[in-house]
């Protein structure tokens, strides 16, 4: 069993966002980029099947769309503890362009079970995953808490409103995961760096594909109303605010 | 032309959700002088389908096969694509909730069309079709322009409010057939929980960070949730330590909400944090600390000992409801 992990490189959560070029393009000075919150979720989880030799998954690839300027956080893949990777070398228009370069990716080297997060933490499409699905004629399952295989079978936690069901799809499916996959990341030990860097990366060009969406100008949310201070030996007063001047109770 | 709206129904039943996807699909008809079609897929009475013209739906459209009993995300994008080429919509209009992330992006390569995802506003372009949207997970948001003929937006829940309108609707029973082979998915089991107000759908949300100290301390903020008829949430440690379920954390990687009101107790504010709660119309802030960061999104807030605080809420929600 073969399984692939899409992983998209992020600015770190804490970063402060700004905006240059009359606030069409992201600020990229000083920021520190990292592998998408959930995606390391998603390696973290295929590693652990792979450490436990019952559910026969044999290797853990990742897969990323960027310019080579992306190749440290592939490193940082790699030395968590994924076998190999493939980088395709194309600026990430649209998620429509990176899952067309997925999906050709993955048909020429064939996976089991390819694995995505439910959004990248930057544009926040929550759309990589079930394209790829789709351009491949393959099953998809989203909001995916869990995965487990048992005799060979994979299992999936999918998340529905109020509860969760345990679902199964004939291989190779993607699986589009969320929070519950693993519990914490798994984090980069001194070997780990030290092999990553002699670990196959494998470059491809892109395909001819299309972008279907734009960005064209970002702004900042706008301020808030200050806050105002109720005095805490007489809360009550807040819910007077709330039910009379805010009206929401 | 048309926009077309699908609606989820839950075990035969529709949301507040529902009915603002409608009331959302109505208003950007309005804007491309069409009409709006909606489409409901599985066993949904047809009294129940009559309240969807009650927020400007035209048609409505009920598909009921053998093979929708269960989600399968293959089979119901192939329902929605065949819908939206029949009824030549130019528009598509989805939650974006779990059941929406799942099949609006196979959508959008069956139909090559562009997606704008989590919209929260009417498009602020017809030409080219703009939408307004939520990037790096709140801390900005960006107009994208969709270049396709046809174009999928989901919308973010609770970001839209109901229009009602006079119902002229008719319903009608659409046979689409689908290829039996596409139905892959098998479910093995199913857990539910009852009774529970789900996080995404509540008005109201009382939530506890690290600052309550130990599970034991959550008796007063489910109590004042009870009171208020609000949903229960929590920060990420919450959570991971097990003091609370894990779907009840809220932020970057856990639920994203927009509640009209966010009641945030003994959490520091961090930015993880408000990624998934800053779409709240208010947030009220009880912290310890007058410097926590949580104050600066906060519109009310208490600085004082949550539970010292919590229990005198409690007495003045009570009394409110007398
Ligand atoms: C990649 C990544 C993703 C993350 N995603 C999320 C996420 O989705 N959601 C999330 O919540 N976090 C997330 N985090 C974690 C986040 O950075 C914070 O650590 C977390 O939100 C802090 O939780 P907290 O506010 O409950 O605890 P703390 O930061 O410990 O804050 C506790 C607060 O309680 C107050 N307090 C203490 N005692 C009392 C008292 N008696 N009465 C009143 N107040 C009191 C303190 O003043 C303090 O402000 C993420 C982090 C990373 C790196």
């Amino acid at each position: 069993m073969k399984i692939l992990v899409c992983i998209s490189n992020v600015p770190d959560t804490t970063t402060k966002v700004k905006f240059v070029e009359a606030d069409t393009k992201f600020d990229t000075t000083g920021v520190q980029w990292v592998i998408n919150p959930w995606d390391e979720l998603s390696l973290t989880r295929a590693l652990e099947l792979k450490d436990d030799p019952s559910t026969g998954v044999k290797s853990v690839t990742v897969a990323h769309v960027g310019p080579a300027s992306s190749e440290p956080t592939i490193r940082k893949a790699l030395a968590i503890g994924a076998d190999d990777a493939i980088r395709v070398n194309t600026e990430p228009s649209d998620g429509y362009y990176v899952a067309s370069q997925l999906a050709e990716v993955i048909r020429k080297e064939q996976f089991d079970i390819i694995m995505c997060g439910i959004e990248s933490s930057d544009f926040n499409g929550s759309v990589t995953g079930g394209m790829i699905a789709e351009f491949m004629n393959i099953p998809s399952v989203s909001a995916v808490s869990g995965l487990k295989i048992e005799n060979g079978k994979p299992l999936l936690t999918r998340e529905i409103d109020g509860g969760r069901e345990t679902v199964s799809v004939p291989t190779p499916f993607v699986a589009i995961v969320q929070k519950g996959i693993a519990k914490e990341p798994r984090i980069a030990a001194m070997r780990g760096i030290m092999m990553a860097r002699t670990k196959p990366v494998k470059i491809y060009e892109p395909m001819e594909a299309q972008s279907l969406t734009k960005f064209i100008v970002f702004e900042k949310p706008r301020p808030r109303a200050a806050c105002k201070y109720i005095d805490a030996e007489n809360p009550g007063l807040l819910i007077q605010l709330l039910q009379n001047e805010a009206k929401v109770i | 032309m048309s926009v077309l709206v699908y609606t989820q129904n839950w075990d035969g039943k529709f949301k507040k959700s529902s009915f603002e996807l409608v009331s959302y699909a109505s208003k950007v008809a309005d804007m491309l002088n069409v009409s709006v079609i909606a489409l409901s897929i599985g066993a949904v009475e047809n009294d129940e389908l009559k309240k969807l013209g009650n927020y400007g739906a035209g048609k409505i459209l009920n598909v009921n096969n053998e093979q929708c009993k269960i989600l399968d995300n293959q089979v119901y994008t192939n329902i929605i694509s065949q819908v939206a080429l029949k009824e030549k919509s130019s528009v598509i209009i989805i939650s974006n909730n779990n059941e929406g992330k799942a099949i609006a992006p196979r959508l959008s390569v069956s139909l090559k069309a562009g997606i704008g995802s989590g919209v929260s506003k009417l498009p602020v372009n017809l030409n080219p079709f703009t939408v307004y949207k939520r990037t790096y997970s709140g801390n900005a948001y960006a107009q994208v322009v969709i270049n396709s003929e046809i174009k999928i937006l989901t919308l973010a829940q609770n970001s839209f409010d109901l229009f009602e309108t006079t119902n002229n609707s008719v319903i009608e029973d659409l046979n689409i057939s689908v290829d039996s082979s596409l139905l892959k998915t098998e479910v093995k089991d199913v857990q539910k929980m009852a009774g529970k107000i789900l996080l995404t759908d509540a008005d109201i949300v009382v939530s506890g960070g690290r600052g309550m100290k130990s599970p034991d301390n959550w008796g007063p903020i489910v109590e004042l949730a009870g009171l208020l008829g609000a949903a229960t949430a929590c920060s990420r440690p919450v959570s991971d330590e097990g003091w609370r379920s894990h779907d009840e954390h809220t932020g970057q990687t856990g639920k994203i909400i927009a509640p009209n009101v966010y009641i945030a107790v003994g959490i520091s504010g961090a930015t993880q944090h408000l990624a998934g709660i800053s779409s709240s119309k208010y947030i009220v802030a009880i912290n310890s600390d007058k410097d926590a960061p949580i104050f600066e999104a906060a519109q009310y807030g208490i600085v004082g000992d949550a539970m010292k605080v919590l229990p005198k809420l409690i007495e003045a929600v009570k009394e409110l409801k007398k």
